[in-house]
């Protein structure tokens, strides 16, 4: 485990993977853009507005994936006091948020031709609004400790009470909107998806993995580079010369 | 914080900690305590029948900065609270006279804390190791704000509890007149800085 | 010594949760700011969306139910910070029982001097907004399973912001996420007493949201308060 505790090994790990992510990012984003908008039919009830689903729901999925990361990062820095994996936490959740943010946008441009309105209050958009104030509050806690090492782990503690709590989230909003819904609302995954939608679908997803990979790997270069320098300057201000 | 800390107290010690301000007096009392966990190495406590133990919060008082008194009770009800928290039974009223007489505060008894001077509450704050019987009492400055008479009651109050066979760890410059041991927390400073070096 | 000297835990406990209950209520405490909060919102919505009756009796249990929740957790900021700030939280860490037990005992303490009255005063804003006669059983039942959820999670916002400087609006922002499915499970049941079907179900969620919340809760915050007191 903490074999990849030393900063420098992990730069040179992410030095040598960089490239290949970033080949892959270019190449799935292409292919995944040009089949989504290019070559999959349009569907034969939504029309061409289909195709902001491709970018839409592998979003959301990303949203629960960089939440799951966050988590087992925060466990990771909780247990085993591993001094990278509180920088993990902190470099994912902002991408976590964006992604979030992204599904959020998208689902309300895509309501607009299915429902006839930017916002309902359906089960899925709001389960991604709740995930999206979890994130703001894991990023608010980092920043408001002064201490870092303190910051991380408190936001650590909130990023798995948060993790347990996403189910019951996730339940109790599928549960009311149920409830409060009237049954004619069009289920949007139908679990009929055609092989021609499946393509893009799949393409997008990969793209944003690999998209997550990259930029993950320069945050976490820029966070170790950071905390590099605030160790220098620590060292500089004990130095034995002129000390008091 | 510290490097190569490596020390041991017995029963019967009295135990200065000096050094300057911002080499860590109080962290290392807080460290006694178990509030903070070492990253190497242990504290280990051997009881009398030999036993090791990692850590025994029964054991210890701790008086630190702020003087942990309630400002809308009074000074009884403050000490009433602090025996049953400590114990689980109230205070005795022998208990609590006595521990009121030797700080002289016998007359502030029944009025809210929020009237008492600073030097009032520190006081009321030490009255804690005449009120609760533990082995191990962590002090933190005690003897900011203690005229004579005070400074001689606190001398006696130690030196009675290390006759007994009680630790007694002050973070202090001033020793009170009463023998004991120096550990200079200055020697513990860690040169450089080398729990961070896998950064640089 | 003390070594060998038998503590009753059970009596720490009870001393712990009297202090709480009584600063709770004695001058600076925020217990009835968290009710006359609780009154004064509530009577704020007739103003807002009109005093129709037919309007106010189906948002009711919504409101009484939001603004609750706000009145608890502008009332569970203080609760570690206040013993942090005077130096008595050392205090309580440091007794025998232990800092898991010290927290259960104040938010039981929480609990019992403001959600509780919270969930006595409801029946009478209930009155005020309306609420259909067959409900008040289902109000008051609902916010007495549901409550206790609200003074743990807030407890683990209390802890993770007790040592930062104006920290009540950071736990707002993040435990407000955390209560969503209490408030769900909690308007449904009185949704379901308004419309005359069985709100049990409702009240069984919502037992259950709330025994979570005691497990995830107590421990979190638990391991939240010795991470500040480092």
């Amino acid at each position: 485990m903490h074999r990849f505790a030393n900063p420098a090994q992990f730069n040179r790990l992410a030095d040598a993977i960089l490239p290949w992510a970033i080949g892959a990012m270019v190449l799935l984003f292409a292919a995944g853009l040009y089949t989504a908008f290019f070559a999959s039919p349009p569907d034969y009830q939504q029309g061409e507005s289909v195709r902001v689903m491709y970018i839409h729901a592998p979003a959301a999925w990303m949203a629960m994936f960089i939440y799951m990361v966050m988590a087992v990062a925060s466990f990771t820095a909780l247990v085993w006091r591993h001094p990278l994996a509180l920088l993990a936490g902190r470099a994912t959740a902002p991408l976590g948020a964006m992604f979030t943010a992204l599904a959020l946008l998208t689902g309300m441009l895509w309501g607009k031709p299915m429902w006839g309105t930017y916002w309902v209050w359906d089960g899925r958009l709001t389960s991604v609004l709740i995930l999206f104030f979890l994130y703001l509050g894991y990023m608010a806690l980092w920043q408001s400790v002064e201490d870092e090492e303190k910051a991380g782990r408190a936001a650590s503690i909130l990023a798995l009470v948060g993790v347990v709590n996403i189910p019951i989230i996730k339940f109790s909003v599928d549960w009311w909107s149920t409830l409060h819904q009237p049954a004619s609302v069009i289920r949007l995954d139908g679990p009929t998806i055609d092989g021609s939608m499946l393509l893009p679908l799949l393409l997008m997803a990969a793209a944003y993995q690999a998209y997550f990979i990259v930029v993950f790997l320069w945050r976490m270069k820029l966070e170790i580079n950071r905390r590099k320098l605030a160790v220098a300057r620590q060292a500089m201000m004990h130095a034995p010369v002129g000390a008091e | 914080m510290f490097d190569r800390l490596d020390f041991s107290f017995q029963a019967g010690d009295f135990v200065c900690l000096t050094g300057k301000n911002g080499s860590g007096k109080s962290t290392f009392l807080r460290f006694l305590a178990g509030f903070i966990h070492p990253e190497q190495g242990e504290l280990a406590y051997r009881r009398a029948d030999d036993m090791f133990s990692e850590i025994v919060p029964d054991d210890f008082l701790l008086s630190g900065h702020q003087n942990g008194l309630k400002p809308g009770m009074t000074l009884r009800e403050n000490a009433d609270f602090f025996v049953r928290l400590m114990t689980g039974t109230p205070a005795s009223s022998s208990i609590l006279e006595n521990a009121t007489e030797i700080f002289s505060m016998a007359a502030l008894l029944d009025e809210p804390v929020q009237y008492f001077s600073s030097g009032q509450r520190h006081r009321a704050a030490l009255m804690r190791f005449a009120l609760v019987d533990r082995q191990i009492w962590l002090m933190d400055e005690p003897t900011v704000g203690l005229d004579a008479d005070n400074r001689a009651a606190l001398a006696s109050l130690i030196t009675g509890h290390t006759a007994r066979g009680g630790i007694v760890v002050a973070a202090t410059h001033d020793p009170l007149g009463v023998p004991g041991v120096t550990l200079d927390m200055d020697a513990f400073q860690p040169a450089g800085l080398a729990l961070e070096e896998a950064w640089l | 010594m003390s070594a060998g000297q038998q503590t009753s835990m059970v009596s720490v406990f009870t001393a712990i949760v009297r202090r709480d209950v009584r600063l709770a209520w004695s001058q600076g405490g925020g217990s009835l700011l968290a009710l006359g909060f609780f009154l004064i919102a509530v009577s704020l919505f007739p103003f807002g969306v009109g005093p129709a009756p037919q309007v106010l009796a189906r948002i009711a249990p919504g409101v009484i139910w939001v603004v609750a929740l706000m009145a608890a957790v502008i009332s569970i900021d203080r609760l570690f910070q206040a013993d942090f700030e005077d130096g008595s939280l050392d205090d309580l860490m440091l007794a025998p029982l232990g800092t898991f037990g010290m927290v259960t005992a104040k938010v039981l303490a929480h609990w019992l001097s403001t959600t509780l009255p919270l969930a006595i005063m409801a029946p009478a804003l209930g009155v005020l907004m309306n609420l259909p006669d067959g409900a008040y059983a289902t109000l008051i039942a609902s916010l007495l399973i549901g409550t206790p959820a609200l003074s743990l999670i807030g407890s683990v916002g209390a802890a993770l912001t007790v040592a930062v400087r104006r920290g009540g609006v950071l736990m707002l922002l993040l435990i407000l996420p955390l209560y969503v499915p209490t408030l769900i499970f909690g308007v449904g049941a009185v949704d379901a007493a308004v419309s005359l079907t069985d709100p049990l179900p409702h009240l069984a969620l919502l037992g259950a949201t709330t025994l979570i919340a005691a497990v995830v809760g107590l421990f979190a915050s638990t391991a939240a308060l010795k991470l500040a007191m480092e």
